[in-house]
């Protein structure tokens, strides 16, 4: 019996490659505009960058063109070191908050008629089409010295002196956890809205409380949902120095932060682009991860 | 009497304004394969779904081994569900799958092992443990389902037309290995379709639905010989309706005047001037010339039409409606347009009260 459902499966995966190579040649022919388009402004750029990286500084700020391995040296500079571990890290808290925060949330919309739904996703869109650096200056207003915040914990004796929030790691924390979370909730509801609610059902069926239901059924099945999630929020939150610079006010640094101000006031080009080949890297390595999971899953279910 | 294993009493289901389940009472007994049939809409899904606790009764008890369940969750009753769409967990292996319930309870895992070979054995599905549920075809997919809900030992297996998405010959194939597996484990099988042939040919007892109404409930046989309201005359198998007044009471012989003419059918507990119905089967009905003790409805031959085993006649009544009846041979007396009489044998007909409105 057993050797009988061997020889099918490698049937299946010898057909299934033969597909694989009938179905690449087309889909690039289709894709050919779209692959001079890609070339032209992701590609070309990002070739420039890494080379760029390679090359020295000047003494004016400007880029000699001799190959040196100066600014990757540099990463490992203590100072840089420290700055990108800390940013792997705030990003990393962004992502637990904003699956956290986001996952009930996009449960809950999930399980509302359409029409409900559509109407809750548009109240998420919302301060997306808000300019960021007001929503950013509101945060800063709201926490500052003589803020609502602040006013709040004295008049309720919870403090006695004004609390410092601004300019520091937890605002900038609570800064990029409220416009990250959008690319959580999107992602998260477009999978859990698939989930059949038969298999919940029937989990409860065989006896499953519904703790073991969500853990057992619902989150093993949203998986790529929140692989998503991870993905469209970790990244961002790594690279991105709107948020940093506004409510860290420049004196909480982030790997964003860093490059923008080498390749802005301190004008070192090549470190601003070894910087921009690590966030390049550890984004290609993540995305690496992403379809290597999504092909094995697929590779299961057949 | 047998303890019954699941009784409804007066329960009733709502959905918003739209009453699905009206006053329904059923006492399922122990062991029994008893098969809820009726049109699409009639409410046998939420009848299903209200015993598995998907569904909250608007009003009414619901109990399953004389124990009250309408505050329990699913996951707290001691029944099981087969749905329709099998609702197989997709990341999980056919064993996983099976399992599943045993997982849940924390049986050890050498326990889990030996149950769950055993069952896939049951189910005829040895060898296919590490497959995924994708990799099945849909007669699989149903026998895991079916495996998956038996492997907890409930004492009431529900069963949402577990066959509707299968070809026909597997489902009549389905239907025998379902009814051999029910009366290997005795478990009580409470099974939806609208299938009638099907629900004849499995169950124990019919409750014929329609409206959120129990009509009938009833073995097939008295189902199909003995249909006690309208509705179960003309929607089990083939049968001819009468619609008529009672005109004389002789005894169990009741003279009937319907709009077509006179007839005469047996019947008790009805009274001269009663509007009632007379039902029929194809196969009962008689043609002649001349007259007939106890009938008078003329008719006109319409047309013969061959049906494999059996061929059918349809009559034109003179009040324009249609009777059909069925032989295995042609009536070489008559063709096609020949004024003819119909009677049949009183015993046969079977006389229906007329519903209270
Ligand atoms: N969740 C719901 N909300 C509102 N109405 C519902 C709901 N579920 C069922 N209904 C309605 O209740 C009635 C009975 O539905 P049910 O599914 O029980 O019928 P059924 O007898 O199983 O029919 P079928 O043979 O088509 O499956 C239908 O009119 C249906 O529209
Ligand atoms: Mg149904």
């Amino acid at each position: 019996m057993s050797t009988r459902i061997n020889d099918t499966t490698d049937l299946q995966a010898i057909s299934r490659k033969r597909d694989l190579r009938r179905k690449t040649i087309p889909a690039l022919a289709q894709a050919g505009p779209v692959s001079v388009w890609m070339i032209l402004f992701v590609t070309l750029p990002m070739l420039y960058i890494i080379y760029i990286s390679f090359m020295s500084r000047g003494v004016f700020g400007d880029v000699v063109y001799e190959f040196s391995l100066e600014s990757y040296q540099t990463l490992l500079d203590s100072i840089y070191f420290k700055v990108i571990v800390k940013s792997l890290q705030v990003a990393l808290f962004t992502t637990v908050a904003c699956l956290l925060l986001g996952y009930p949330f996009a449960y809950y919309i999930a399980r509302k008629p359409p029409a409900v739904a559509s109407k809750l996703i548009m109240l998420i869109m919302i301060p997306f089409w808000t300019n960021s650096l007001m929503r950013l200056n509101s945060w800063l207003l709201l926490f500052q010295t003589s803020g609502p915040v602040n006013t709040f914990l004295q008049w309720a004796g919870i403090t006695s002196e004004p609390v410092t929030f601004i300019y520091t790691d937890p605002l900038v924390m609570l800064g990029l956890v409220t416009n990250m979370l959008p690319f959580a909730v999107l992602p998260l509801y477009s999978t859990i809205e698939k989930l059949q609610n038969s298999l919940l059902e029937a989990s409860s069926d065989l006896g499953a409380n519904p703790r073991q239901t969500f853990f057992r059924i619902t989150l093993p099945l949203t998986f790529p949902g929140i692989f998503s999630a991870v993905i469209l929020v970790f990244i961002p939150s790594l690279g991105i120095y709107t948020v940093s610079d506004m409510l860290g006010g420049g004196k909480v640094l982030y790997i964003g932060n860093i490059i923008k101000n080498q390749f802005g006031s301190i004008r070192n080009w090549p470190l601003g682009a070894a910087l921009s080949v690590l966030l390049l890297v550890i984004t290609g390595a993540l995305i690496f991860l992403y379809t290597r999971f999504s092909k094995l899953e697929d590779m299961e279910v057949v | 009497m047998p303890e019954s294993i699941v009784s409804l009493i007066d329960v009733e289901k709502r959905f918003g304004s739209n009453l699905v389940v009206r006053k329904m009472n059923m006492e399922i007994q122990e062991g029994e394969f008893l098969t809820l049939l009726g049109p699409s809409g009639c409410g046998k899904t939420t009848t299903l779904r209200m015993i598995a606790g998907f569904e909250d009764a608007t009003s009414g008890i619901i109990k399953v081994q004389g124990e009250r369940v309408e505050n329990k969750e699913p996951y707290q009753r001691d029944v099981n569900t087969v749905f329709q769409n099998y609702a197989l967990f997709p990341h999980m292996t056919v064993f996983q799958n099976v399992a599943y319930g045993l997982t849940i309870k924390k049986v050890p895992k050498d326990e889990i092992r030996r149950r769950v070979t055993e069952m896939l054995s049951l189910v005829q599905l040895a060898g296919y443990e590490n497959r995924k549920p994708d990799a099945l075809s849909g007669g699989q997919k149903q026998r895991v389902a079916i495996a998956r809900a038996l492997i907890n030992n409930p004492k009431v297996l529900l069963l949402d037309e577990p066959l509707g998405a299968l070809d026909l010959k597997l489902r009549k194939q389905m239907q025998i290995e379902l009814k051999r597996l029910q009366k290997k484990l005795g478990i009580t099988f409470v099974y939806v379709t609208h299938d009638q042939e099907e629900a004849l040919t499995m169950s124990d007892r019919i409750a014929v639905m329609n409206g959120g109404v129990i009509e009938q409930l009833d073995t097939p046989r008295e189902i199909y010989d003995r249909p006690k309201t309208r509705f179960v005359a003309g929607f089990i198998g083939e049968s001819n309706i009468f619609d008529g007044v009672v005109r004389a009471v002789d005894g169990d012989l009741l003279r009937v005047e319907c709009p077509a003419g006179m007839l005469t059918t047996r019947g008790q507990g009805f009274q001269v001037g009663e509007e009632m119905h007379v039902s029929i089967r194809p196969e009962y009905l008689e043609v002649g010339t001349g007259k007939f003790e106890g009938f008078e409805l003329p008719a006109k031959v319409k047309d013969f039409t061959y049906m494999g085993t059996v061929v059918k006649t349809a009559l034109d009544l003179s009040d324009g409606t249609e009777v059909k009846l069925s032989r295995f041979e042609q009536d070489a007396r008559f063709r096609e347009g020949d004024a003819v009489q119909i009677f049949w044998d009183p015993d046969k007909s079977v006389a229906i009260k007329k519903a209270q409105a």
